[in-house]
């Protein structure tokens, strides 16, 4: 039995791990300088950001936003795999609740750097407020930590409870889209800011993660597939791009939607604000930003609907990287500043977030990119064992 | 067998009913409190307001600063310009406050207008506010609590009035001279204008309307026989962003 181990086993030859060596060493860097800059921030107050009395929130809830996305979009594989058996899912589901857990994480580390008094935060839960929408997302977001933390806890170090795993699936399906629904309806219930208050942001949210979701797992099937025994299932991967495609396309779609409903009715309180997003280059840093995204935006939704591109394995990558930055623009800085530009006393001023700002936020991906890279090793590890010694595998070899 | 019968006491039902009846406690009073606060809003707690005669307050001249000044030397509101600036009472012109209201070179756009919190009826601050650190006192004041604060800011988005500051760095060595009858505050929290609840409790006026030579009327809008009352009755009157609902109780003379 032994000797089928080693034969069954694949090797991993020492490059990788050095490589992996190099690549957690960088992180850890970024991860300590972050925590200095953070130290930074707590002595002398959030003054040391960008954000003021105009635009009060910045770099940090953009973050935020954005990850409570990738995080939802986990959705996407747990659903067709547990609930329809698309065994081509398999290996992808396992990496995407690994990614909901660093992308929680990293949402939650984003809201506490935020605060000015964070050592206050135990009266969220001690002072509960229960018509504010930010309580709930609290709650929706600890919520999916957990229930992915069992998930892929579960699954790696081999406590898996059948009964109690299903019902983490099923819960886990309807609260990752809550997660992203309760998010957007931090901002869209504000009746302060036009740019926000519309009920088309939580259905834009979810197009939005969905595609970014999807990219993220190609990008990282790509990688995977180069740096580590693991193969994953091409099928797989195609449908990945092609949900890609059809959350892009959506996307596209409702912003569209938001675009002429805002521009043709004309109502001061929102066009303002798509006013200076939309045309006000030379004013303002964001408006050559918002172009960039969109096309961005359009450019590889061309590349991922057309099946030709979207099959090239090269090209898929490519597209699936354009559609993250374009995402994490428009779902990060672009959703945000905007909302307080102009002011509700008709101000302007420009938001640039600081070297602190830049560096703590980079810290908080460093950490993310740590806790993924430690979930998939095990991940990994698990899916390779679990493959070598399933029946088919044996009995091939044997036959062998 | 025994669980199913209704009625008996059993252990289950026992923590059943308890929980429930715990439950419906809390409903009510939460519901009940919701109620009796509407009702005693509308009876005998008085609901203070404000009236600025803009007209009047701009032939004040270098006098119209007194409002923000006395107010600043009250409430201890450091002196920071730029971005990290703490504002509670200020002046604005007319064209930046009202921008629907005015055409461009009209008399009125280059007006100056005091600009401060409106405790609205409907505040949205303390509707989004996830540790009830922002909350409506029974007299319509809006307060903020400096100690309860976490300085997540969402009440700042909240706000159609652009009236919440938040302290980006620590406020001390800013405030010149220190008034110590009034809290200073801490990095990290946000605050507003308070209507001066601190000299309201006393039987005084805010000091804004003290320091605004009679431009100013305060006084409770429940009663219908008050000063606030009856110059609403007899003039013509504007609120900010009227149509969203929040009605504000700072009132504009134009």
């Amino acid at each position: 039995m032994s000797l089928l181990h080693k034969s069954l086993l694949p090797k991993s030859p020492s490059i990788r791990t050095k490589k992996l060596g190099i690549w957690i060493a960088l992180l850890a860097i970024v991860a300590i300088v972050g925590l200095l800059a953070y130290s930074q921030q707590l002595v002398k107050g959030l003054t040391v950001t960008g954000m003021g009395r105009e635009i009060a929130w910045g770099l940090y809830v953009s973050n935020f936003t954005f990850l409570v996305g990738v995080a939802a979009s986990a959705v996407i594989l747990v659903l067709p795999y547990h609930i329809y058996r698309a065994e081509e899912f398999r290996a992808l589901a396992l990496i995407g609740e690994s990614v909901a857990v660093s992308s929680v994480v990293m949402c939650i580390l984003f809201v506490l750097v935020d605060l000015g008094r964070i050592d206050r935060i135990a009266y969220v839960v001690r002072y509960p407020n229960l018509t504010s929408v930010m309580f709930f997302d609290l709650i929706v977001l600890s919520g999916y930590l957990a229930m992915n933390a069992f998930i892929v806890g579960g699954k790696i170090f081999k406590f898996e409870n059948p009964s109690l795993l299903k019902l983490s699936v099923y819960v886990s399906i309807p609260w990752a889209i809550s997660i992203h629904t309760v998010t957007a309806f931090i901002y869209s219930g504000l009746i302060a800011r036009g740019f926000w208050n519309s009920a088309i942001l939580a259905p834009r949210f979810l197009a939005s993660a969905f595609a970014s979701g999807a990219a993220i797992m190609i990008i990282l099937s790509h990688i995977l597939g180069k740096t580590s025994p693991l193969s994953i299932d091409r099928r797989g991967t195609g449908k990945l791009s092609e949900i890609a495609a059809f959350a892009m396309v959506s996307n596209m779609f409702l912003l569209g939607v938001e675009i002429f409903t805002v521009f043709y009715s004309a109502n001061p309180e929102e066009i303002r604000h798509f006013t200076y997003l939309l045309f006000g280059f030379g004013d303002n840093v964001y408006s050559p930003l918002w172009w960039i995204s969109i096309s961005a935006g359009i450019a590889s939704t061309v590349l991922l609907i057309t099946p030709s591109t979207r099959k090239n394995e090269i090209v898929l990558f490519l597209a699936s990287s354009i559609v993250l930055v374009s995402i994490w623009l428009e779902k990060g800085l672009l959703l945000i500043v905007p909302a307080y530009m102009p002011s509700n006393l008709g101000l302007t001023e420009e938001y640039i977030p600081t070297p602190v700002e830049i560096l703590i936020t980079s810290g908080i991906w460093a950490v993310g990119l740590l806790i993924l890279t430690a979930l998939l090793k095990r991940v990994v590890k698990t899916l390779v064992l679990e493959e070598a010694f399933s029946p088919q595998r044996i009995k091939t070899q044997n036959r062998n | 067998m025994a669980g199913k019968m209704p009625g008996r006491i059993t252990r289950r039902n026992l923590v059943l009913g308890t929980g429930f009846l715990a439950i419906s406690i809390a409903l009510s009073d939460k519901l009940v409190g919701k109620a009796l606060e509407r009702f005693q809003e509308a009876s005998n707690n008085p609901r203070w307001g404000v009236v600025i005669d803009l007209v009047e307050f701009n032939r004040l001249g270098d006098g119209m600063r007194d409002v923000v000044n006395a107010c600043r030397a009250e409430h201890n509101i450091p002196v920071i310009e730029g971005k990290d600036r703490i504002e509670w009472i200020w002046l604005m012109r007319f064209s930046n406050v009202f921008p629907d209201s005015v055409v461009k070179g009209s008399v009125f756009a280059e007006m100056l207008v005091p600009v401060m919190c409106n405790h609205c009826r409907n505040p949205p601050c303390v509707k989004v506010c996830p540790t009830q650190a922002t909350f409506k006192r029974r007299d319509g004041i809006v307060q903020q609590d400096y100690h309860r604060c976490i300085g997540c800011r969402y009440c700042i988005a909240a706000c159609p009035y652009d009236a919440r500051s938040f302290n980006w760095r620590d406020p001390r060595p800013y405030i010149n001279p220190l008034n110590e009858n009034y809290p200073t505050r801490t990095v990290g929290v946000v605050e507003k204008c308070n209507l001066c609840a601190e000299r309201v409790d006393g039987g005084k006026i805010p000091v804004c309307v003290e320091a605004s030579q009679g431009t100013f009327v305060f006084g409770d809008l429940n009663r219908l026989d008050s000063e606030i009352s009856k110059v609403l009755k007899s003039n013509v009157f504007i609120r900010r962003k009227d149509h969203l609902g929040t009605e504000p109780k700072v009132y504009y003379l134009v």
